[in-house]
């Protein structure tokens, strides 16, 4: 089978486009990860929730300021949600990723902010959103909740499908893989950071501490298959040298990141926030290889 | 309208990219030694819209006199004046979430400079290169197929520099009866490499700007039909692989919390 050529030139997505995508990934997983707890768990994994949705927030933040200070004109920012061509309108176009992801991101950054003023109120950090948090329990909360984790994880995959609808090599060739690969990485990094800080943090339940780290592990053995998969589909494409060479080093953190929550059970001398840490930057590193590698 | 890009008798002067730099006040890349024959330029991008490529095939023939020699009939040195190709089915505007790219009344692919963000999601979806990011200007930029002077009634500035007419402009169809019988025409030569590029359908839809190659389309940096692709085709499996593993991810996630929950209740209910 012949493999695939490519003649496209490389559109420079570097740090800033890096950054969007960790911090875009973490938030999203975090949402979803807040509304799993309050629909599995009980009233003790409350706080671990409300961590959650504090996490997605804060780790928003810094998305819309990073994909911004991308652009070639940061002013026009607005152009990726309000036509401003002759005729007008709003600049929805379905077939477009990055444009499906602008939305994404707005409706999903209001989903973020009232869960994080609700979380807040329930902890009693700010006591005026105490009536926030009071108002939005019960069935509208549920329904807020999981609403918003539709658009957390599209905000966790879709980065993987804009890079895969392109012409570029590595992206292109596993177009079918990218997003979910990017999904479940995120899942695992949000578990990661979560971990992190129940670990510094007394007000998490021990055994809420476990349940993370066994769906860690899921999430990480989830991660493992699409990356296995995305190496079948580059190396059936004949591009699977670009995401090899000096990216190897990327790899070995990619590598580590995987197996340090296993291998954490074992090496008892590990500082607790050595996995957690290691997990994320493996989630860092997955994603700079595959950015990076394919423009160079 | 469009271009017919004759490359049997391109002689690489590159009036072509001087002329399209003249018109539309390119100032050009900093001038660079790139080791490949006479380019100068290297590449399509925001500064050359239009490229003159020069690519050497002189065979190694080990002192033996080949007759005819292989250089005759410009198959040792192929040279081609590359261009926006003015997709029909146009990779970079299926992408471009500003629709900053628009489709002209001329049917051309026309890049509008005060819509454009500079996201330079078009770079990574145009297959052939052909867009640059214009880093003083903050926008990408490419061929406009001279549609100011295309409103004006004159052709584009390529194709009138042009002294060889290896760059031709005019209505598709007549374009493509002209393509045909040059082709027809070098066949009958014995050049049995000769080939049409984005006369048909098979590549893009068609190509507003299409080629008469004297070598393979990879020869010249083109993809073939098989591997001209438009990005859009990854929409349904990307979305498709995102949804399985959401899914996947989200029950692993319901029992991985539910099941700890069930053991921690068990555990307090034998306690007591």
């Amino acid at each position: 089978m012949p493999g695939a050529e490519h003649f496209a030139a490389p559109p420079e997505w570097q740090w800033w486009i890096l950054g969007y995508f960790f911090f875009g990934g973490i938030s999203g997983g975090s949402y979803a990860l807040g509304t799993l707890l309050r629909l599995a768990g009980d009233a003790r994994d409350r706080s671990a929730s409300q961590v959650a949705y504090i996490v997605s927030f804060i780790a928003l933040l810094p998305c819309p300021i990073f994909l911004v200070a991308d652009l070639g004109q940061p002013i026009r920012f607005f152009h990726m949600l309000i036509d401003t061509s002759p005729g007008g309108g709003l600049a929805f176009k379905p077939d477009s990723p990055m444009s499906l992801g602008s939305w994404a991101l707005l409706f999903f950054g209001l989903f973020s902010f009232v869960s994080f003023l609700g979380a807040l109120g329930e902890r009693g950090t700010v006591g005026a959103l105490g009536p926030i948090a009071r108002a939005i329990q019960g069935l509208p909360a549920t329904l807020w909740a999981v609403v918003g984790t539709v658009f957390g994880l599209f905000i966790c995959g879709y980065t993987g499908v804009l890079l895969a609808v392109s012409n570029q090599p590595v992206w292109s060739d596993a177009g079918w893989v990218l997003g979910g690969m990017f999904l479940a990485s995120a899942l695992s990094g949000a578990a990661a950071l979560l971990l992190l800080f129940a670990r510094s943090r007394r007000h998490v339940e021990a055994d809420t501490t476990d349940r993370l780290q066994t769906a860690d592990r899921y999430f990480i053995i989830l991660e493992a298959i699409l990356i296995a998969l995305f190496l079948v589909s580059v190396a059936i494409a004949g591009t699977i040298t670009k995401v090899l060479g000096v990216w190897i080093v990327l790899w070995i953190v990619v590598l580590l990141g995987l197996a340090a929550p296993f291998l954490a059970g074992r090496a008892r001398a590990w500082p607790p926030v050595a996995a957690p840490l290691l997990a994320l930057l493996g989630v860092l590193a997955l994603r700079a290889l595959v950015i990076f590698s394919a423009q160079t | 309208m469009g271009f017919f890009t004759d490359t049997s008798v391109c002689i690489g002067c590159k009036a072509c990219e001087v002329a399209c730099k003249e018109w539309n006040q390119l100032e050009g890349n900093p001038p660079k030694f790139t080791a490949d024959s006479f380019d100068n330029t290297g590449q399509l991008d925001a500064q050359n819209w239009r490229h003159v490529q020069f690519i050497e095939q002189v065979p190694d023939n080990n002192g033996v006199v080949m007759t005819p020699t292989p250089i005759a009939g410009g198959q040792a040195w192929l040279m081609m004046s590359d261009v926006c190709k003015h997709c029909k089915n146009a990779s970079c505007m299926e992408v471009c979430p500003t629709n900053a790219l628009m489709r002209t009344e001329f049917d051309t692919v026309y890049l509008q400079k005060d819509v454009c963000n500079g996201c330079r999601n078009c770079i990574s979806a145009c297959p052939y290169g052909v867009i640059g990011f214009n880093e003083q200007q903050g926008v990408a930029q490419k061929c406009t197929l001279c549609y100011d002077r295309l409103q004006g009634g004159l052709q584009p500035a390529c194709a009138k520099a042009c002294p060889t007419e290896s760059i031709k402009f005019g209505y598709i169809d007549d374009l493509h009866k002209v393509a045909d019988d040059r082709l027809a025409n070098l066949q009958r030569q014995g050049y049995a490499k000769a080939q049409l590029y984005g006369r048909d359908d098979t590549v893009y839809g068609g190509l507003n700007a299409f080629f008469l190659l004297m070598d393979k389309p990879e020869v010249y940096k083109l993809p073939n039909a098989a591997n001209a692709t438009l990005p859009t085709r990854n929409n349904l499996p990307g979305y498709v692989g995102g949804v399985a593993t959401a899914v996947v991810g989200l029950i692993a996630g319901l029992l991985a919390f539910r099941n700890g929950r069930m053991n921690a209740n068990n555990n307090s209910t034998n306690a007591h």
